[in-house]
């Protein structure tokens, strides 16, 4: 089997590592958290083993990246009546091609809102099964715990997720 | 458009727009910490869209449409390095002086050339096809004849066949002896245009 280019590997991957990102760490770090995911990944790809799932590897990664991201903020509380605006991206996306300017999505998103309100287990179960696309097994492998705890966890943030929905569109 | 489409597309209009920033960060750190071993862009000109790749030491690789840039690109991944990004930063001088010459305002390349993917006789072809000048052609058999060979005219086609860096080193500039322009790795068409742009200028 032949080794990919590094680019098709960003291109088929860059979204959904970006939407796992938003999801376990909230739009401001997000960036950070993947562009640290795909350097590493790019200084590791020569010695991945062929054939082995990408995306799995890289969320992987990518989880690490989360640890270091929270690491340096420091312990934050779980948020939860304030949300934090997520206006941090706008300054240096200026004039990008397609950007629908100021007033467009860089307003404040209602699902990476409701996300910010879920315990981070939930969260992080959430993202790298439904988002990810990892099975539960491997969700397990990456958050500790067992896989039943881990399906446990995502359907609870699920539930959750699905009331503040209805509270909202009412 | 209902309200929730056109929020849907300006939202992945603004994704993109995030990815795009995302990818060019990401190459520039790759450059910086020395893990982007091949970077490329892809540039329009006369001839359709040319693909340059250049390594650190410099430009190593010119391809036409017809070799199909994908294939190319997989063909770098497996001879050089898979830590391949698209990335015009460091292929901004090729790009421009590929500019000048089609314009027909540049003579000669002065670019870091890396000549790893052509080696032996093909290789000092390669070397030698740099001492054509522009707007002049040589016939196969000369070049076999500069290259040290004089008997080894079929493997001189090969060499110009296979060289790596089209256009830059001119290859265009071998014919044939009857004075046809013999084959070229982007089709004759190419070949016909170059050898006449030079012709004209």
């Amino acid at each position: 089997m032949e080794v990919k280019p590094f680019e098709t590997i960003v291109r088929e991957h860059g979204p959904a590592v970006l939407r796992v990102c938003r999801a376990v760490l909230g739009p401001q770090d997000a960036e950070d958290a993947w562009s640290e995911t795909f350097l590493a990944a790019l200084r590791a790809y020569p010695a991945l083993a062929p054939g082995a799932n990408i995306q799995a590897w890289l969320v992987t990664i990518a989880k690490h990246k989360a640890i270091d991201v929270h690491r340096a903020a420091g312990r934050r509380p779980v948020p939860l009546g304030e949300l934090p605006e997520p206006s941090g991206r706008s300054g240096h996306q200026t004039g990008g091609p397609g950007n629908p300017g100021p007033g467009g999505t860089e307003n404040f998103n209602p699902l990476w809102a409701a996300l910010k309100t879920l315990p981070q287990r939930q969260r992080e179960a959430l993202a790298y099964h439904h988002l990810a696309g990892l099975s539960y097994a491997e969700v397990a492998v990456l958050l500790g715990g067992t896989e039943a705890a881990c399906r446990r966890s995502a359907a609870d943030g699920m539930k959750k997720l699905r009331s503040l929905n209805l509270e909202e569109s009412r | 458009m209902p309200h929730e489409l056109q929020l849907l597309t300006e939202q992945e209009a603004a994704e993109d727009a995030v990815l795009q920033h995302l990818h060019v960060r990401l190459a520039a750190a790759a450059a910086d910490t020395g893990v982007l071993d091949v970077a490329y862009t892809v540039v329009g000109t006369p001839v359709g869209e040319l693909l340059l790749a250049a390594t650190p030491a410099g430009l190593v690789r010119v391809s036409f449409a017809c070799e199909d840039h994908d294939a190319v690109l997989a063909v770098l991944a497996e001879r050089i390095s898979p830590r391949i990004l698209k990335a015009p930063d460091r292929l901004q001088q090729a790009a421009a002086q590929i500019d000048e010459y089609f314009a027909g305002a540049r003579r000669s390349f002065d670019l870091p050339l890396d000549l790893r993917l052509t080696a032996g006789f093909r290789r000092s072809v390669v070397e030698n096809l740099r001492n054509i000048g522009y707007g002049s052609t040589a016939t196969y058999s000369a070049v076999a004849a500069l290259a040290g060979s004089p008997g080894a005219v079929r493997a001189v086609g090969t060499a110009c066949a296979l060289n790596p860096l089209p256009v830059v080193v001119p290859c265009h500039r071998v014919v044939r002896s009857d004075g046809s322009t013999g084959g070229y790795r982007g089709g004759p068409a190419a070949k016909r245009l170059l050898l006449n742009l030079e012709a004209a200028a």
